[in-house]
């Protein structure tokens, strides 16, 4: 286990140092905004692992809140299936997609989601989904606050401001105020029914990730096209240098997530630990 | 501020909040590990 994170670790850190050098150096200069566009390689892939994380979050506070109902937990596992089912069909059935969207993104989205659910429900049994539930939104919020501050770093000199209130960029900030909200329920509730009510508001927060996603297909924005899925296009040599730039990221973003949750773990271990001892101690000590 | 500091400041900014959240994590242990030690004193 522990040469398994050592593994991972290296792995990450060969990773960044690569994707951080493609993305400074190898990348063509893009003609109108210059040298400041290569912001985006760093910006991107931590919204995409903030996305990605927000959605783990959903899924395993969805597990944890049906946990021991057994009608609701068939339900939600025919519900995941479904969507694979309709994912794929809706890609090969509707031409032309919506907004542009690209039939392949739509049924490689709904595969995802199938399949994380019942990776989820096999590997992290019991109170375990309540403990990736709050790791992945953890980790998530630090990966969307650098989305909030490299944006309007790229946003200034390209735009003339650091922030407007347009959808896409309002709907990232709600997003990423709901998760905090969630972190200091978490952090400072001392109920028995903490995780449970983390849990519900986590599946109302996840409503924003598809607003926020979606939101420059559908809308009139300042922020620019989707450059992959659809919309959008870019230069071949940028898209790979973005694609391992956001591989050398969910790497990072796995290590962190592992690192956390045996972090949980043992913070759990502890506190049980310190009840049973307070249960055991004599009656006059206490 | 020239286009360049920008780029600077944005790869900058997130390292900072990386590593930030690293040494968050690490103290945690640190704490961890000492509550665990004062159990096994116990």
């Amino acid at each position: 286990m522990k040469r398994a994170f050592l593994i991972l670790a290296v792995l990450s850190i060969a990773l960044l140092g690569f994707a951080t050098y493609e993305g400074l150096f190898v990348a063509p200069t893009e003609q109108t905004m210059g040298d400041v566009q290569r912001i985006f390689y760093y910006h991107v892939p931590s919204a995409w692992t903030a996305f990605l994380l927000f959605f783990l979050n959903f899924i395993a506070s969805v597990l944890y809140l049906i946990r021991g109902n057994d009608f609701a937990d068939r339900f939600a596992k025919w519900i995941a299936v479904l969507v694979g089912v309709a994912g794929c069909i809706a890609a090969f059935a509707i031409k032309p997609m919506p907004y542009g969207i690209e039939p392949s993104s739509v049924a490689t989205t709904a595969l995802a989601i199938t399949g994380i659910y019942f990776l989820i429900r096999k590997y992290f049994p019991d109170e375990r989904t309540d403990v990736l539930a709050l790791v992945a939104a953890e980790v998530g919020v630090v990966f969307c606050t650098v989305v909030l501050v490299t944006g309007p770093l790229w946003a200034r000199p390209v735009w003339g401001i650091w922030w407007t209130w347009d959808i896409r960029l309002t709907s990232t900030l709600v997003l990423w105020l709901i998760y905090v909200s969630y972190l200091a329920l978490r952090r400072f509730s001392t109920s028995g029914q903490t995780p449970s009510i983390a849990a519900a508001l986590a599946v109302f927060g996840a409503l924003d990730v598809p607003l926020v996603y979606f939101s420059i297909w559908i809308f009139r924005t300042q922020h620019p096209q989707p450059v992959i899925g659809g919309g959008g296009s870019i230069d071949p040599r940028m898209l790979h240098i973005l694609l391992i730039n956001w591989l050398a990221f969910l790497s990072f973003a796995a290590l962190l997530c592992w690192a956390r949750y045996q972090l949980e773990i043992l913070h759990r271990k502890v506190e049980e630990t310190h009840a049973l001892e307070a249960l055991l101690e004599p009656e006059g000590k206490r | 501020m020239n286009s360049i500091h920008y780029l600077k400041a944005a790869y900058a900014a997130t390292w900072i909040i990386h590593l930030t959240y690293i040494s968050i994590l690490y103290r945690r242990y640190r704490r961890l590990r000492r509550e665990i030690d004062q159990l096994k004193g116990k």
